[in-house]
């Protein structure tokens, strides 16, 4: 069901994993048909393409910060609905408590009580800067590039796409 | 959420065993994330959870996180987004994919938190996350790729620690419309937003497209952010602090 190539390259380290699922449809985050893995010809000077067995270990570091516990059922206002107040979870982003509104067994309504108010810890002035616009004859090479965020760096997309060229690269 | 991940690397641990342990780790939680949310996944929580096979409260906090983002999206969109949508039959498909990549990304990307003088750049799908802790690092240089020509850069976005995320037509085909009309939106053709995590970058860079013309407006209002709109017709417009 999901087959994964890891490609380990030289001097930039550089690693792809490209994971697919057989039971693949649309939506969102879903690409249009099985993934077809080409890990292609990559021969890189550290030499370690690996399969790597991956969803079968269990690992320590999938737990988030908070611990899973149990919400508190009541019933509400509107007849048949019930609503199921969450635990306060605590998150990289601070606490977070919801509320979810049940009718028939559906979720009807979402109401978050409790919400950080930033999106995360301040982040220094230097941190990230705006885009700079590059010349038309620019190719990536020469913009000196170390990663591509793109709207084609999906499976479908990806071996055309700038990226792959980037993982494939020595830089 | 079949997505190619790339990692890169570069310092003390870009080639040891840390590393390596790392990105094992890194990926794992990408794996859970997917074992909980996929839609496509008939076992995972969000699927039982729309079987009522399991009940709201006895889903994880995890799901209840996402769920808040989701919410607190679609009211900071003024509802253009939404991870719930009505089916046919009369009931709600809870679909939260359109927060979840970046969720998971955030979480994924700690895995690399304990490696000293080590920078690190995760990307799912074209979305990604920058760290920087290597002395002296000259940081990251995210190139952003052309709407309308994939091997070209449109920008190039220096980024030490922060997100970068685009949402266009490319990725995911007509998959984006305004959950206010059901309509893939006209005029632009890319929304990249750069900002502190990539959850809420990839959440505005996504919003921002599905509002079409009013991507650009809507961008400016929201803080911490920068970014660039690339329109339909290929002029572009950079947004964020300074602008």
């Amino acid at each position: 069901m999901r087959r994964i190539a890891l490609f380990v390259l030289s001097t930039l380290s550089t690693m792809v994993l490209l994971f697919g699922y057989s039971t693949s449809s649309s939506g969102p985050l879903a690409t249009s048909a099985p993934t077809s893995i080409q890990s292609g010809p990559i021969t890189s000077s550290s030499g370690s393409t690996s399969e790597s067995a991956s969803g079968s270990t269990s690992s320590g570091s999938t737990s988030s910060g908070s611990s899973s516990s149990g919400g508190t059922a009541s019933g509400s206002g509107s007849p048949g609905s019930t609503d199921v107040t969450g635990s306060v979870a605590d998150t990289q982003w601070g606490p977070v408590q919801v509320r979810l509104t049940l009718t028939g067994g559906t979720i009807s309504k979402v109401t978050v009580l409790q919400y950080p108010s930033g999106n995360g810890k301040d982040q220094e002035i230097n941190d990230y800067a705006l885009p700079i616009l590059t010349q038309e004859t620019v190719d990536a090479q020469s913009a000196q590039i170390d990663m591509v965020s793109g709207a084609t760096v999906t499976s479908n997309g990806y071996l055309e796409s700038l990226q792959s060229a980037l993982d494939q690269a020595r830089l | 959420m079949g997505m190619p991940i790339s990692l890169a690397l570069r310092g003390r641990h870009a080639h040891d065993e840390r590393g390596e342990a790392a990105w094992q780790a890194a990926l794992e939680i990408l794996h859970e994330a997917d074992r909980m949310f996929s839609t496509y996944r008939n076992d995972s929580v969000v699927s039982r959870l729309a079987r009522h096979e399991l009940s709201p409260e006895e889903c994880p906090d995890e799901v209840r996180q996402v769920l808040a983002l989701g919410e607190l999206a679609r009211e900071q969109s003024g509802g253009a987004f939404d991870v719930r949508r009505a089916d046919p039959g009369g009931g709600t498909i809870l679909d939260p994919s359109g927060v979840v990549k970046g969720w998971a990304v955030d979480r994924a990307v700690r895995a690399f938190d304990g490696l000293a003088d080590t920078d690190v750049c995760l990307s799912a799908g074209g979305d990604l996350v920058c760290r920087t802790a290597m002395a002296g690092s000259p940081g990251w240089r995210i190139g952003v790729e052309h709407p309308h020509d994939p091997a070209r850069v449109v920008a190039v976005v220096p980024v030490r620690n922060g997100a970068v995320a685009t949402s266009g037509l490319a990725h995911r085909g007509a998959h984006i419309v305004d959950a206010r009309s059901g309509r893939t939106p006209a005029g632009v053709a890319s929304v990249t937003v750069v900002g502190p995590d990539l959850v809420w970058a990839d959440i505005d860079a996504t919003v921002a497209f599905a509002l079409g013309g009013d991507a650009l407006d809507w961008l400016r209002r929201r803080r911490r952010q920068s970014g660039l709109v690339v329109w339909a017709d290929g002029s572009t417009a950079l947004f964020g602090a300074g602008s």
